[in-house]
């Protein structure tokens, strides 16, 4: 029977089927970070060890600070206390840690491919959401609770339901100044928050296979806006390309092997899916968001609803509710929206093509508003600086940070003012996701540092990205 | 875990959609890593203003609700952050059932391991609670998880559906963990092939 590229990884881990539809599932990587300390607490309870401590890693991306790389820096003693048990917890099971102190530490979602341990086929899970950011490998990525962080640290297993399979594809070739993220947020406004929900997402079509695995990074970290319980793309030679020479890739003596195996991991032509999306590529535009839902976005050409033209009455109420605490009138240009700070970092948007757009807006530009830019790793990092990026933005008022999860989810501190407007690469525009009162608009990295130069959403193709 | 009991109880009606779980428990008080004590963050900004003063028009400060055991809910309640301080907080409010048209799966699945039922049921039957719930303190169901059935104000009885599972465990209490350890043998098997089938994984064991 022809089977979908998530239900052979599903075939190939799957350990026990049971009566009521629930299957036991073999993890291949377990991810974890600071938030973890309910699971380590759990096994302590439990006297009971982690089971694979070769397949689980651990990294401190979220609570950790982006100004300093020195755990003195964390004023907060709450804050300190996680970070603190965090370093104790994997030292007593024996999980390997990226520390902030580390060469190679980042936001994990940033670092396992980076690392080259997330590869295709594979199951990997992480107590954050926007762990479906590796499934751009081809493996099948979700996130997982805290108990279900328990239940794999001992086990290594996860009992799942079957999701269905949904395939979004993305037909054309994309016009310039349009990114990866304009093509995710496209699909969201058109899908919905909860329009996946209970779905595998496959992403395809000849937008998805021309991007860089960066770019499907992007588009699969934000499956879980659309409420997907994972996204997915096929591994192809932009997949084996990036893989290769990176230290957890297949040795050269292996690597025919792996390669072969990853070859076969493709949707059958005639698989069928629950649910098929489709969209032309080539009449998508730069996005931004205007409400509180990762769902509430529009091209930058156009306007933000009027709720007085919306029929549905609860449609009303929530646009008008997203619009009041925006501080947005309805029908208001995308583009004239203002902007009074900027964030370009996170696992959405944190690697090197994302800082490289960025930079080629804002060189030999002046910011108008405060920025940041907080690298998704210190390999990302260094690569930057090696290229002159810091320099960049630092010239045109861009402040250079360190790598960590930073505003994306503001636990650490770096957060924005009440009532400020957040020009933000990350993934969530949810009411206070980046402080109280804060109002955040989602955006590419290159939109993002056009909207901090004129202090407003704007549009990105009015300035033409320089050479770097 | 403890165990579900047939309670009555007062629902409270939330019918907005996508209320996500930064709307449950904002980020800054994940600092704790307590589970107990979180009730009072829950719903934090849609429930205090910054004075810390409630809100008078949030649903569970209104006299009636203050006590709400069930919660009516628009599509998609939970979606977006997996922590599982949104069930913990809703838990230690005194929250017990979550009703709605379809919720989001790492919600879903992080309430059911901490006691919680979520129900899903078709759109005109959630719209009927939602209507229910509104009777303020006469808002009370009856939520029974043996015989899958809420008992409304009026005395009709409604059906659900449960993962057999799921209200196996949640009727005993039963805890995930001790449960798959008796499919430690397959587990074992399956990763002795596992390991000579891949030669490439790297290991990432502590130096």
């Amino acid at each position: 029977m022809p089977r979908t590229l998530f239900e052979k990884i599903w075939d190939a881990h799957t350990i026990v089927d049971r009566d009521d539809g629930q299957t036991l599932l073999a993890v291949d990587w377990h991810f974890c970070h600071e938030g973890s300390f309910h699971g380590f607490n759990a096994l302590t309870e439990a006297k009971l060890p982690v089971r694979r401590p070769e397949r689980t890693l651990g990294m401190a991306d979220h609570y950790v600070p982006t100004t300093s790389r020195d755990l003195n820096a964390i004023d907060n003693p709450e804050i300190r206390s996680v970070v603190d048990q965090f370093y104790a917890n994997t030292e007593r099971f024996g999980v390997r840690m990226l520390g902030i102190e580390d060469k190679d530490h980042g936001i994990v979602h940033v670092v396992g491919p980076e690392q080259g341990i997330s590869q295709p086929g594979l199951i990997i899970v992480c107590g954050d959401s926007h762990t479906s950011t590796h499934g751009a490998m081809g493996a099948m990525a979700f996130g997982i609770g805290a108990s279900e962080v328990a239940h794999v640290f001992a086990t290594q297993t996860l009992w799942q339901a079957r999701p269905k399979a949904m395939r979004v594809t993305v037909a054309g070739a994309l016009q310039a100044g349009v990114a990866a993220k304009d093509v995710i947020l496209a699909i969201i406004r058109q899908i919905g928050a909860g329009g996946a929900l209970g779905h595998a997402i496959e992403y395809d079509g000849s937008v998805i296979r021309g991007l860089s695995m960066e770019g499907r990074m992007t588009v699969c970290n934000m499956s879980i806006e659309a409420g997907a319980r994972a996204g997915m793309i096929a591994p192809d030679k932009t997949t084996f390309d990036y893989l290769k020479g990176r230290p957890g890739a297949p040795d050269p003596a292996d690597w025919p092997a792996a390669e072969a195996f990853w070859r076969g991991l493709q949707s059958d032509p005639d698989a069928t899916f629950d649910t098929t999306v489709r969209l032309d590529g080539g009449l998508l535009e730069p996005m931004a968001t205007w409400g509180t839902s990762p769902e509430e976005g529009a091209a930058v050409s156009g306007r933000a609803p009027d709720p007085r033209e919306i029929d549905d009455a609860d449609r009303r109420a929530q646009f008008q509710g997203s619009l009041d605490y925006m501080g947005l009138n309805g029908g208001v240009a995308i583009a004239d929206i203002p902007i009074d700070r900027a964030f370009i970092g996170s696992c959405t948007n944190g690697r090197i093509e994302d800082l490289r757009a960025a930079a080629a807006i804002a060189k030999g530009r002046q910011a108008k508003v405060p920025a940041i830019v907080a690298p998704g790793s210190m390999p990302v990092k260094r690569q930057a600086e090696a290229e002159g990026l810091d320099r960049i933005f630092n010239d045109a008022g861009f402040e250079w940070r360190e790598s960590g999860c930073s505003m994306c989810v503001g636990i650490n501190g770096d957060l924005a003012a009440p009532g400020e407007h957040v020009a933000s690469t990350s993934n969530r525009n949810f009411k206070g996701r980046q402080g109280q009162g804060a109002r955040t608009h989602l955006m590419s990295p290159a939109s993002a540092a056009a909207a901090a130069l004129q202090g407003r959403i704007g549009d990105v193709r009015d300035f033409a990205p320089r050479a770097l | 875990m403890r165990k579900f009991t047939t309670f009555t109880g007062v629902a409270a009606p939330m019918p907005a959609q996508n209320i996500d779980t930064d709307k449950v428990i904002p980020a800054r008080f994940l600092k704790t890593i307590e589970r107990k004590g979180l009730g009072k963050h829950l719903f934090n900004d849609m429930r205090y203003n910054t004075d810390g003063t409630e809100k008078e028009g949030f649903i569970l400060n209104q006299p009636a609700y203050r006590n709400a055991e069930v919660l009516v809910v628009g599509d998609n309640f939970g979606c977006g952050s997996s922590r599982e301080h949104a069930p913990w907080a809703l838990s230690d409010f005194g929250v017990k059932c979550l009703i709605g048209t379809d919720f989001a799966d790492i919600f879903f699945n992080n309430s059911s391991k901490n006691g919680m039922l979520l129900i899903k049921l078709p759109k005109p039957i959630v719209d009927a609670l939602m209507e229910d719930a509104k009777l303020g303190a006469n808002a009370r169901l009856t939520i029974d998880l043996e015989a899958q059935e809420i008992t409304r104000p009026n005395g009709e009885v409604v059906k659900f559906e449960v993962d057999p599972f799921k209200r196996h465990s949640l009727l005993n209490g039963l805890d995930d963990i001790g449960l798959t350890f008796k499919n430690k043998e397959d587990i074992t098997s399956y990763e002795s092939k596992d390991g000579s089938s891949r030669p490439w994984m790297p290991s990432l064991a502590a130096e």
